[in-house]
């Protein structure tokens, strides 16, 4: 309210006051330049919070349906009108919260990648990976399938090395 | 109608706003017909589409603002979102109340927070203001801390932002009249907001 009245009440007493008494004391400007400055740079941070909630929004869909990895980022305490350096310490979070995310899903991608490329050999030569069971977790992918690598016929298939990949049906 | 917001959360926050209706009737029980309107949504809404909700630009919207306010999306969460979970752990929207329902259907179809009063519990119009020295919320001990984001009539504030109602603002089972009112951010488009509004006091009207 003080800021409105300030900027207000000059434009109407322009006219009849003498000359030089509209003008602001230099301390007042250097205050209202602060004033400006400081809302600028919240304006950009809340620009910069706004972009870093939605690559992490994007990236919890991405990482879906994996689990365990974290996306919580602590509050500054609310609800009031943040200062520069609450929000500067929300982007950080976020930023670094980012970070994070992006490095354990890029490294489960790899495991997850390897354990597709072990898949596919199991599916090929069955007997070389004795009981191996792999799940759709295991690939990143939903459900509960899961490929396990068994003797047929029991012991019989185990003596005479007739081993398969027997397929779940999925989530009981 | 439009309810003021304080200059200082006007120039912080453009965009922000609050749209409010009042209608005469309480809550109540649901008619089947809501009833069966929250389970055809409950149908339509997927878990593909709360995984999701966060890409979709009105709940994103709501999210970035309340990491604004220095609230935490995940702890406490957007209306949308707060709905979302509750259908992904019970499996369905539960009906509840009529207004409950009707908040549910609007908030679920148009991904605006919405929330209710007691309209015969509120003096004048409401609007958005961070609350002053020694001020405190009926039913909460002790003061706000100074600067808290309140909902307020005219006399004191009725609810924090995207928080708790004050004891007896809500909407009671002798409730009469019922605020109706849509919190809008930037990045939530006024049309949005309509129909929000207009989808609540429509099932609403409902309910006879």
């Amino acid at each position: 309210m003080p800021e409105l009245l300030q900027q207000s009440e000059p434009t109407g007493s322009r006219s009849t006051a003498p000359p030089g008494a509209g003008i602001p004391p230099a301390t007042a400007g250097r205050a209202r330049v602060s004033d400006d400055t400081e809302r600028l740079a919240r304006d950009d941070l809340r620009r910069q919070i706004g972009a870093l909630e939605r690559e992490l929004g994007e990236l919890f869909a991405t990482a879906f349906p994996r689990r365990g990895i974290e996306f919580g980022v602590p509050a500054a305490g609310g609800p009031r009108v943040l200062g520069i350096a609450d929000l500067e310490s929300v982007r950080d979070a976020l930023a670094t919260r980012l970070q994070k995310a992006r490095v354990e899903l890029s490294r489960r991608a790899d495991v997850e990648l390897g354990n597709r490329e072990l898949l596919e050999s199991m599916i090929a030569q069955p007997d070389r990976y004795r009981w191996v069971r792999i799940s759709n977790e295991d690939i990143g992918e939903p459900g509960c399938r899961h490929w396990h690598s068994r003797p047929r016929w029991g012991l019989l298939g185990m003596i005479l090395r007739w081993w398969r990949v027997k397929l779940s049906s999925g989530c009981p | 109608m439009v309810g003021w917001i304080a200059p200082q959360l006007r120039d912080e926050f453009p965009g922000l706003a609050l749209h409010y209706l009042v209608l005469d009737r309480g809550s109540g029980r649901s008619p089947r017909e809501v009833k069966q309107r929250l389970r055809s949504l409950s149908d339509r809404f997927t878990g593909g589409e709360a995984i999701n909700l966060r890409h979709r630009p009105i709940p994103w919207a709501y999210r970035v603002f309340y990491r604004h306010i220095g609230l935490d999306p995940d702890h406490t969460r957007t209306p949308v979102e707060q709905l979302a979970l509750e259908r992904m752990k019970h499996g369905t929207f539960r009906s509840q109340s009529l207004l409950d329902d009707a908040l549910t259907i609007a908030v679920i179809e148009s991904g605006v927070a919405l929330r209710a009063f007691d309209a015969d519990r509120v003096a004048g119009g409401l609007g958005l203001r961070g609350s002053a020295p020694g001020e405190g919320l009926e039913g909460r001990p002790g003061e706000l801390p100074g600067g808290t984001l309140v909902v307020a009539d005219e006399a004191r504030p009725i609810a924090l932002l995207f928080g708790a109602t004050g004891s007896g603002r809500g909407v009671r089972p002798r409730t009469r009249r019922t605020i109706l009112t849509a919190t809008q951010v930037k990045g939530v488009p006024d049309i949005a907001v309509d129909e929000a509004l207009w989808l609540a006091a429509d099932v609403m009207g409902t309910g006879g």
